[in-house]
């Protein structure tokens, strides 16, 4: 009202001014989404879980499966998924997720049931609840955080750490010889006839992050399907125990591992394919 | 009309699963507690659509509990002693996020692999822990496959009623045992929906939470708190025991389970020679009977504990009795059930010895 | 003129200033401030008004920090219901 009474510098700048703002409700276009709580993420800056933890979100508040959802967090990094996620959620023991979320599903099978667990927890300590929830074909969906690496107890060497790639515990890097190789569990589990929809994404790119959530979105459509598990691997960073930027990190996992971790369905619905 | 049947102990637990109207059991088959999943795979899901699960290890199992009883529903495993050794870090979670739920141990000979013959020798890992940190498990002791059955329903009253897992501790005898029961009626499976259960966050309450993390010190000692205040008012109420000739007893023999059906036929052995001996048998393990014992060491001359372990619940005793009077010990181990006979001789050399 | 025009808010008190969003900004709109937020992150601010909204920094956003807003200038809005017409009528509109 009183903006006319204002000396503009220059017509420019009026011009800017006699603009309605373009920050209104009404042209929001992106926004985050109510169903992540107002907690600040605690992970380090350039993490890969807030990505996916929104992403997760999103999808549930655009399917409105908020009250019909029950997640369960691993332990990790994301032992505190259940502060962000505004959904009932139940915390598992390192490497058991999957377990409980069997448990959960298989007295509330018209629930949506998804478990959300790191490397070191699903591909090393829970190696069995993942291949046997799989191979059972429950119908949950799990998704699996991949970063190369134990976050949460310092950087040590994970089940998919790449050769010769350093940890504290590889601090020469992986050698193969005395180490194993890195584990690649999600063409594995692909393999059993349980598994329905199985891919491996990422989120360090804005195509990527688009792509990953079309993924979260089917393993949650296809569970009302009950043809078996939903499996989404995220490959994600980790730029502290990298020791990296974030921004460097996210280049890393471009040139390191997803020459080794190739994105893409691994195995999707036949009735999907045409 | 009474409903009797001949059953094996597992069995008549399967059953009394059933009728109490569980909702689901995560197992994993051991020897001498298979009968329970087999049982329960034949007979559940037909008739009441109870979900049984044979799991892919103990590990799973409990974690599936775990899962499933954060639901609110009626959930019980069921395992036997290297079976429940591998569920105890599941155990401890579900005693720290207070999960209602039934934990059956069939008890075998000990430690490692063992034997598959009854033992008593999961009575400190039933009873004062087993697991990680500070917790309790009411832990209630059948003698009879009645009480196999019994004890089942009770369980799951016990376990709603304080959020709290609930053992039934039992050993290979019992289990394998064929013996008449009374089975109750069907109850029908509820559908009753808990605040605290993760069952899908509706609009009008908060996001319910199933965890045992609280990684702020101030707030696990809260935790703490509340699980201790708790358990002090289970040990208030919940104190079951069943005495047999106490009234003008000299000498009490305390057993519980399997042993103290034979305990009383070797005090009965010591009347007939003249020694006036009583059977003291806690039922629930925790909480134990403290009190009670505590009153008989005032008025007998001697105590004596027989368990089929290298002496585990005579500690208990003994802090109960408190040096009042002396508690002796007799025990078998290894899936070595002891006969009343060998139980009379031990009392007369220990007990009486004693003189 | 169908010039997109977008803006975005970043919320400075959740930013950590990882960059992802300077980034993943194709017109080059973003960079860290000097400055710091209550938690003593550098956060990142918008510098250039050349934003179109394409939610890019939003979509790699880890701390879901970034509100984005975008308006077609040439977007059609409804200025006038009408119902019940009984007979021709002409309205005209004023570009």
């Amino acid at each position: 009202m009183n903006e006319k009474q204002m000396t503009a510098p220059d017509s420019h700048y009026e011009q800017m001014i006699a603009e309605e703002s373009v920050c209104t409700t009404e042209n929001i276009v992106y926004e985050k989404p109510h169903t992540l709580t107002d907690t600040p993420f605690h992970y380090c800056p350039g993490c890969g879980h807030g990505v996916a933890h929104r992403l997760i979100a999103e999808v549930i508040e655009e399917m409105d499966i908020q009250e019909e959802t029950i997640g369960v967090a691993p332990v990790g990094c994301s032992v505190f998924a259940y502060n962000y996620l505004n959904i009932d959620m139940s915390e598992a023991a390192h490497g058991r997720a999957s377990a409980v979320a069997t448990g959960i599903k298989r007295v509330l099978p018209e629930k949506y049931v998804f478990s959300y667990q790191g490397d070191g927890d699903l591909a090393a300590i829970g190696t069995a609840e993942t291949i046997h929830t799989c191979n059972r074909g429950e119908n949950i969906l799990i998704i699996f955080i991949n970063n190369g690496i134990y976050g949460m107890t310092g950087g040590q060497m994970a089940p998919t750490t790449l050769p010769n790639m350093k940890s504290t515990t590889s601090p020469f890097g992986r050698d193969t010889n005395s180490m194993g190789y890195p584990l690649k569990i999600t063409e594995l589990i692909a393999a059993l006839p349980g598994t329905y929809y199985v891919t491996r994404q990422s989120v360090h790119k804005p195509l990527n992050v688009r792509k990953a959530k079309k993924a979260i979105l089917n393993g949650f459509q296809y569970q009302k399907l009950n043809r078996g598990t939903c499996f989404v691997e995220i490959v994600s960073n980790c730029p502290s125990n990298w020791k990296m930027t974030p921004v460097e990190s996210n280049k890393w996992l471009e040139d390191n591992m997803l020459p080794f971790y190739q994105l893409g369905d691994i195995k999707v619905p036949k009735e999907e394919i045409k | 009309m009474k409903e009797l049947k001949l059953m094996k102990g597992n069995e008549a637990l399967a059953e009394a699963a059933i009728r109490a109207g569980c909702d689901g059991y995560f197992g994993y088959p051991i020897t001498p507690q298979s009968e329970v999943l087999e049982y329960l795979s034949r007979e559940a899901t037909a008739r009441t659509g109870m979900v049984v699960l044979q799991a892919e290890s103990e590990v799973a199992s409990i974690n599936m509990v775990y899962g499933a009883a954060g639901t609110g529903k009626k959930i019980m495993t069921s395992s036997s002693s290297p079976g429940v050794s591998l569920m105890q870090e599941g155990i401890s979670y579900i005693a720290c996020a207070e999960l209602p739920c039934l934990l059956v141990n069939v008890n075998r000979g000990g430690p490692g692999l063992g034997t598959i013959q009854p033992s008593q020798g999961d009575y400190f890992q039933s009873v004062k822990g087993g697991g990680h940190g500070d917790y309790k498990l009411i832990v209630l002791a059948p003698s009879t496959v009645q009480e196999m059955s019994d004890f089942v329903k009770l369980s799951f009253e016990l376990a709603f009623k304080y959020r709290n897992p609930v053992m039934i501790l039992t050993d290979g005898a019992l289990g394998q045992m064929m013996e008449k029961v009374e089975l109750f009626p069907q109850q029908p499976r509820t559908n009753e929906i808990y605040p605290w259960a993760t069952t899908g966050k509706k609009h009008e309450r908060e996001r319910s939470i199933i965890t045992s993390l609280h990684i702020q010190p101030d707030k696990m000692e809260e935790i703490n708190i509340h699980l201790q205040e708790k358990y002090r008012t289970i040990e208030k109420n919940e104190v079951r025991f069943e005495e047999v000739d106490c009234e003008d007893a000299d000498f009490i023999i305390l057993g519980y389970g399997l042993v103290a059906r034979i305990c009383q036929k070797a005090a009965q052995l010591a009347r007939e020679k003249g020694y006036k001996v009583g059977v003291l048998r806690p039922i629930t393990l925790f909480p134990y009977p403290t009190d009670v014992i505590r009153a008989y060491s005032e008025k007998v001359k001697g105590m004596m504990v027989v368990e089929m372990n290298a002496g585990q619940m005579v500690e208990d005793v003994r802090l109960s009795v408190e040096g009042r009077t002396t508690v002796d010990f007799y025990g078998r181990m290894g899936g070595i059930v002891p006969t009343p006979e060998e139980i009379l001789e031990a009392f007369e050399n220990k007990v009486l010895g004693r003189k | 003129m169908a010039k997109v025009k977008g803006d975005i808010i970043i919320d400075i008190e959740k930013c950590k200033g990882c960059e992802l969003c300077v980034e993943a900004c194709s017109q080059d709109s973003l960079t860290t401030s000097k400055k710091v937020n209550s938690k003593g992150y550098l956060y990142i601010v918008k510098i250039e008004d050349n934003c179109t909204g394409c939610t890019n920094c939003a979509l790699v956003c880890p701390e879901g920090a970034i509100t984005v807003y975008r308006k077609t200038a040439n977007r059609k809005e409804q200025i006038a219901k009408i119902t019940n017409v009984t007979k021709d009528m002409t309205i005209t509109v004023n570009e």
